[in-house]
Order: C-alpha cells, then structure tokens, then sequence
C-alpha cells in the first residue's frame, strides 16, 4: 500500500464562475472568471504556475482539442498544460493531475481547470455523442437519464421498496438541494420546490422525472495546489489539505460479466475504500463532516450514500426521508444545492465540489456556511454510466483532521 | 413447363414470422373516409405491419430462426432469400441474413425478387438440388395512403427448409409458366405499385393463366384433383381462389384461409405463407398444391410424409397469429413508413456513418450475436475479447466463438426512456443477462410497459440498429424482445 497523498499538497487558492446558462460568455471568459478568483486567493503571479490540466469533457461543442485552449484562454507562459477527458470525473481528474505533480516535486505550483460550454448544443440535456466504433454497432444510444434510471429499477427489486416510497425519497433529494441552491448565489438555479411538484413532473425516464435530473450549466472552476510549506511561506495560515484522491475506472465487469446487480456503482465502492484508507478514515459516518456527491440524478445521490458507506445498504432511502443529508442533517450533502442547482457544466463539476468543501473547511461559504466546523469534506464525481463508469473522490480537510 | 421433380428433394422444415402489431383496416379507414369513402368495403379486419426496426431482412431471419427449430445449421448449404422489398439493391441481402443465422461461410446465397412468385421461384430452384437450402420469402411493401393496396397489405415472412433426407412433404408436381402480364409494376428504386383494373387482373390474368397452370400441373403429374386436400392458391382477388379450385376440379373446401382478414396479402411471401399455414394442419399422405401469380404462375404439388409428426415444435403461421397486438395508431404506421414528415429533434440529427472496416472486423458479433466462452474456465461474454472479464481468471486468448442469439435472457435493470430519440418512444433498453453467463446493454423492441420487470425472461431478435440516411446504409443488431407466449424455451 502506497503512503498516499495525505497533508502533501495544500489548496492555495481556488474560484469558480457563476454556473448557469452564459449566453454572453464564450469558454475562455468562463475560464478567466473562475481563474481571476483562484488567483487572488492564491495571492500569486500567473508566472509562478508550473504546470496546469484543463478538464473538459465535450470536445466539439466546447473549446476543442488539447491543452491550448487553456494556455491561450489565462495567456500562460508557455508552462506544460495536459487535457483531460474522463467523462464527469473530469474536474477531479484534472484537480489529480496538479496535485500529483506537486507531491512529486515536479512542480512548486500547479492548476486545475474545469470548463464546459454545454448551452451551445440548441438543446437541453448533453450533447449525443459516439462511444467508440464498437459502441456504435453494438451499444445503446440511450439518454444519460436513461441510463441512470435503472439503478432504480434494480434497487428496488433488491430491497423490495415501494416504486412510491424510492420516488417520493428521490423526490426529497431533489427538494433538499433546490433548497440548498436558493442560498448560493452561483448557483445556475436557485428556486425552492416542494415534493408535490417534484414527484407529479413531467416522466423523462422512467422513474425519474423532470426534477430527478441535474440541468446542464454552461461554467468553470479552478484550484491551484501547492506544498504545504510553500502555502505557509506565502502568507497561509489556515490551511485546507488534500486527504485523498482515487479513482476507480470500470473494467467490464459490471456490464460484460453477471456479478453486478445493477443496484450499486461498483466504482464508487473501490474508490472510498481506498479513499477512506488513503486518509486514515475509520468510521466515515462519523468523520465525514459533508459530502458534495455526483447527484447527476436524484436516484444516483441517493445510492451513492450507500457506495460512500454513508448509510447502510437498502437503507439510504429512508435515511434521504429521515434528512440525514439535509443542510441541518447529520452529514449535509450538496449543500451549496449540488450538480441538481448549482449546475453541472461537466469539466468543471469535480472542481466545483472540491471549492464548496475548501470554502466550507474555511469557513467563507457565506448563507449556507455549515454552523458545525467541518473538519474533512468529501467530493465524489461520477462519469460515464452504472454499468461503465469512473468513479473518483477528493477528499480534503483542516491541518490535523 | 413441367418436369420431373428429383424424387428425393423435399421439404424438411417450414418456419414463418408474423410482426406482433396488427393494424385495424377500421382505424385506416377512420382517417380517410373523407377522401376515399370506397374504400369503406375493405375496412374490415387486422393487417400485421412490422415495427420501425423491421424490414425484409430482419422478417426473413425470424421466419428462418424458426424454420430451423432443432435443426443443425451447419448443415444449411444454399440460401434463397425472395422479396420484391429487399433493402438493398447491390449488397446481398441473403448474406446478411447467412450472417444473423450464423450460417457457414461455405454458402450459396441468392437473392430473389422481380415478381409476387420470386417465393415459390426461389422454392422450385431448391428443390432442384440434393443441398439443403433455405428458402424465405419476406416481404414489406409500401403503399399510399388511402390506397386499396394500403388495405390489402400485409408484412411477413416465411421460410421452408429443402433437401433430400427425411422429407415431410415430398414434391410430387410441379409446372411453371413466364408471361410478361402487367396486372401492376414497380420500377426499380420507386416507392409505389401502380396497379391495372382489378376486373382485367382477375378475369385475364389471374384465371386464365394461374387457371390453366393448376390444369396443366395436375395433369403433367397425373394427379387427381379429387386427392388435394389443402390448396394454397395465393391470389387474393375476390373470389378469384374459389374460382380457380373449381376450374381444376379441386373441392373449394380445400382451399386455405387467404389470411387477408388477419395478415394481409404478403406479395412475394404470400404463396410460402399459404403454404406454411398449410403444412401446420396437414396430416400424413394428405396432398397440398400451391400456386402463385406474378408475370405468370408456378404451381407445386406436395405429398406430407409421416415425418411431419415428429417435426419439433414451432410457432409457423398459427403461432405467430396468436402472438397480436392490436394497434389502431394509424399516424405511427404513417410515420414509420416514411409516409408523413414528423418532426424527430435534433436528438436525431447524429451521423449514423459505418466503416467498412469495422462492421467487418466485427461482423460475427454485430450481425450474429456471437460472443466469447472461455475454454478454461466457461466464462461467456459479449463482445469476445483478447482477454476475459471473468475476475476470478485473467486469461488471454481462450476465448472461442459461442454464439448468443438463441439463448434465453433476463431483465437485470431496465428504464422507459423518454428522453432519447426513438421512433417508437419511449426507449426500453436495459442491461439483460444470457442463461449461462454474459451480459448485454440491450434495446428492448416490440414491448409495453407491462413487458418489462427485473427478472422477466426476453427473447433476442436481429432488428435494424439505425439508419444512415445521408448515404443509404442500414446498421443491424441485436434487441431484447418479449417472448412468444406459445414459444417453448431456448430459440
């Protein structure tokens, strides 16, 4: 077992533009708003970045191939910039790329920056793209709720529940971050709804209806990382490190082999045991003091309780109904109102999460500041498909947590 | 011309395919009887109209899978494959449907069409020869809307199994006449029929040419028309069949249900679907005679042997009848036709383009469902890899051929859809998993909301995947379907 990343790598400075749909900004604009905070929090100069990652997830109808659209968007001075492309868990790809290269040594300061342009498609939802020759001759050309929807069908086949009781809790997921979402002022929605109209929307996919979907948000977010030390050097005194960072990637057992029964994201489960291991969490009901999940569906938030061992299995439901994640729940989760209302422009998701958890650890998240000090703060993001997918989780703290 | 059949060539299986929705001719009429109020007569009874995923070839391979019920396909040495609304015109399609079966490479293969008696042509060429060969004819044709033949037409196919061994029918006739009568064309590449006066067509065509060919077969063959049992006279015309038996003797209680008033007439398929419908009630020694009509007439005569007894259990005409859905959604007929402008979203607007080199690379596992199975360890899995999903053993290359399409499967997870495009929304797809391993991401084709629940055994059927419209190329796969009530497991 490798010592891991834990308390090597501190956030110096991190920002995030406003999520939502941009019809005036082109990507390089979202890239400089969100850039333009990081920095100032960093207390640097551009010239001090050594390296950078640029995550983004759509190709054709965002800023193209390659780390140039970065280098040319921040104007870098000529520092290596790696793109990454690994479905939704992009950003915390991207955030694993700058925080590696940092404990390595290679780099004193290093970025990561998410961007998507998703308005830019003329429809709602994301883009319809290829899988890969293969895929294209033998895969299903299904929607992302489509696919996310038969969690359900699987999870309450194997726990018996009522398709009433799982969309009324799904229903209570979506509500909770609507509620969340109407609190921070960068979030893409910020209206309240109650259950009623949640569970009577319009069906997209059965069973997940208009509310039980995340929208698309044009948007970006940014970290810059650096030693501890070097932080300490800059002026830093309270200090958010990196606990853990993994990533599980399917390998076909779920969706080729007969193991998987479909009520669970196998990836989820690797990667937080490892992530929990990485750093030295012992009880993560008990350590864990908030949680931003990949909810890209209500139904997807709802179970990953289980996967991150929030929750017991066959349970997670009527912990959602009990409010356990509520803002003023046990252990709050999407708290700055989630993928569901914040928005999710995809590359820049896993950085918008680690974000909310830095300002939450620091204190600065304003209207929805969690009163009780949280002390470790985990990030989950989720690309791909349930039977196909990676997994990945950040989890960052306080100095000594 | 008549000749002598080779005693030993006969028929060794039949099979049909009959698509689950039947439209009501009431609910055609319902829309258009402001402009065709004629049309009122015919506006009785169901006509099977397959789903948007259906064409003559994907008919043809479901009436081959049941043809071949129990039979072992490597012995399959010829194909003939008989439509006047084959997809493609230089591309054969027959190979498309060797590859969904899984056939031999080691095959002849022939497309036939040009005439309503390309079927029973394509029948005559394989019982010409001591290989055994496949023959189907499967037909989907389009008509204009409000059209006598939009009433008339129906969509199926059906399939005979032919050679030398132990015969169930034995073919103790047969006579063929080619006369260039034009009672209705079709140029090359053009959507619609256009048809001659139905009086001329009877009274000219079909009961002076089919009339003296059914004469002159039983004549040739020194057959008794008092010893025919079951005619399949595949004329639709009304009266026409009555008409034709009592010109050649033959006792018009003889003749089999035209299934017009359930199917619909089926063109090139319809002479084999007579026929099939024909040997599903026919008992040992009975005598069958089968005519069709199209630029002429080809009329066969068979003798059912005792090994129709013993032919394994199969759906044919009858059990596919039973298999109906009723549909009154005229508009959905329309739309998937090609026949009204519907606006699909821009959902729908992504290149469907296929390389070559792909689908060749790939062939036996897009067109035929053949996956991998392990020879250590019995792992099976779809698509067959270099090395194998099993965790339990990282083997390489120990993966041989094993195909999937006839083996039963269950729903693990599922979901209706509604999101992405689909021209018969909403989507079901699911993940589904084979009896003895291996696991798919499937569409699901033909269901309803209440065909669907974890747990709930399917059936894999070869549908088209999508269409590239820009260049003209239909892909094909593989879906989950219900399965057919009266179906036995496994097939």
């Amino acid at each position: 077992m490798p010592s891991g990343i834990k308390d090597k790598v501190a956030i110096l400075g991190m920002g995030c533009a406003k999520f939502g749909e941009r019809w005036d900004k082109d990507a390089d604009s979202l890239m400089v708003e969100a850039f333009d905070e990081a920095i100032e929090d960093a207390g640097i100069d551009v010239t001090q970045i050594d390296a950078a990652w640029l995550s983004v997830a759509f190709d054709a109808q965002n800023v193209g191939p390659s780390g140039i659209p970065l280098a040319m968007g921040l104007r870098l001075p000529g520092i290596g910039v790696t793109k990454v492309e690994n479905y939704c868990a992009s950003g915390t790809d991207g955030f694993r790329g700058a925080v590696y290269a940092v404990a390595s040594g290679a780099c004193d300061i290093a970025l990561a920056l998410g961007v998507e342009k998703l308005k830019d498609t003329g429809y709602g939802g994301l883009p319809v793209r290829s899988r890969g020759t293969t895929s294209d001759m033998i895969g299903v050309v299904g929607s992302a709720p489509g696919n996310f929807a038969q969690i359900a069908s699987a999870y309450r086949a194997k726990y018996g529940v009522e398709p009433e009781d799982l969309k009324r809790a799904i229903g209570h997921v979506s509500v909770k971050s609507h509620d969340n979402g109407a609190r921070n002022p960068k979030a893409h929605l910020r209206n309240k709804v109650d259950i009623e109209t949640v569970i009577n929307a319009p069906m997209i996919a059965e069973p997940l209806g208009l509310y039980d979907c995340c929208g698309v948000s044009d948007g970006a977010a940014c970290a810059i990382v650096t030693t501890p030390e070097i932080a300490r050097s800059l002026g830093k005194t309270d200090l958010v490190l990196v606990k853990a960072i993994q990533l599980a990637t399917s390998n076909g057992w779920e969706s080729q082999s007969t193991g998987w029964d479909g009520s669970y994201f196998h990836t989820t489960r690797i990667a937080a045991k490892k992530a929990y291991a990485e750093a030295g969490i012992q009880n993560p009901e008990e350590e864990i003091s908030l949680t931003e999940v990949h909810d890209c569906f209500s139904i997807t938030e709802l179970v990953t309780m289980e996967d991150l061992f929030l929750s017991s299995d066959g349970m997670a439901w009527k912990d959602v109904l009990n409010g356990k994640f509520d803002s003023d729940g046990k252990i709050p989760c999407q708290i700055d109102g989630g993928l569901k209302c914040f928005g999710h422009p995809i590359g820049a998701s896993g950085l918008r999460m680690i974000y909310e958890n830095y300002l939450q650890l620091l204190g600065r998240a304003g209207d929805r500041q969690r009163q009780d000090p949280p002390r470790l703060a985990l990030s989950h993001n989720l690309g791909g498909m349930p039977n196909q997918n990676v997994s990945s989780i950040a989890i960052v703290g306080v100095e000594g947590a | 011309m008549t000749v002598s059949p080779p005693m030993h060539a006969g028929i060794l299986a039949f099979g049909a395919y009959i698509p689950r929705r039947r439209l009501q001719r009431s609910a055609i009429h319902a829309v258009n009887k402001w402009y065709a109020p004629a049309l009122g007569g015919a506006a009785k009874g169901e006509k099977a109209i397959g789903n948007w995923d259906e064409d003559a070839v994907t008919m043809a391979v479901e009436a081959a899978r049941d043809c071949l019920t129990g039979w072992d396909r490597g012995d399959v040495g010829a194909l003939r494959l008989a439509s006047t609304t084959l997809p493609n015109a230089d591309r054969s399609n027959a190979g498309i449907v060797k590859e969904a079966l899984s056939l031999n490479d080691q095959l002849e293969a022939t497309d036939a069409g040009g005439s309503q008696k390309a079927g029973t042509s394509a029948l005559l060429q394989a019982l010409s020869c001591t290989q055994t060969s496949l023959v189907i004819a499967s037909e989907k044709r389009l008509a204009r809307a409000a059209s006598p033949a939009e009433m008339a037409y129906g969509e199926a196919a059906a399939g005979l199994l032919v050679g030398t061994g132990e015969v169930i029918a034995r073919c103790i006739g047969r006579h063929s006449v080619t006369v260039d009568f034009v009672d209705h064309f079709r140029e090359t590449g053009a959507r619609f029929d256009y048809d001659w006066e139905a009086r001329w067509v009877r009274d000219e065509g079909i009961l002076k040419i089919a009339g003296e060919a059914i004469v002159d077969a039983l004549g040739g063959a020194g057959i008794d028309p008092g010893s025919i049992s079951h005619s399949a006279i595949a004329v639709s015309a009304p009266g026409a069949a009555v008409k034709l038996s009592k010109l050649a003797g033959i006792d018009p209680k003889t003749l089999t249900d035209n299934q017009i008033a359930t199917i619909g007439q089926t063109g090139a398929a319809y002479p084999l679907m007579l026929l099939v419908a024909a040997l599903q009630k026919a008992r040992p020694g009975e005598r069958i005679l089968l005519a069709s009509f199209g630029q002429g007439c080809d009329v066969l005569i068979f003798e059912v042997t005792d090994a129709i007894k013993t032919l394994p259990a199969r759906l044919g005409v009858e059990g596919w009848l039973s298999e109906r859905v009723e549909d009154t959604n005229y508009q959905r007929y329309l739309f998937h036709r090609g026949l009204v402008e519907t606006e699909t979203g821009m959902r729908a607007e992504g290149d469907q383009k296929q390389p070559g080199t792909t689908l060749y690379r790939q062939r036996k596992a897009v067109l035929g469902l053949v996956g991998g199975k392990c020879r250590e360890t019995g792992t099976v899995q779809f698509p067959k890899t270099d090395i194998s999903v099993s965790p339990n053993n990282r083997s390489q290359d120990t993966q041989d051929d094993y195909p999937m399409a006839d083996l039963p499967v269950r729903i693990v997870t599922y979901t209706a859809d509604r999101l992405t495009f689909s021209p018969d929304p909403p989507t079901y797809y699911g993940n589904i998993d084979f009896e003895g391993g291996g696991r798919l991401t499937a569409e699901f084709t033909d269901v309803r909301a209440d065909d669907v629940e974890v747990g709930r055994e399917m059936r894999m059927v070869f549908r088209i995947k999508s269409r590239d419209t820009l260049r003209g190329f239909t892909k094909y796969f593989w879906k989950a379907a219900p399965r057919p009530e009266s179906q036995s497991r496994g097939g």
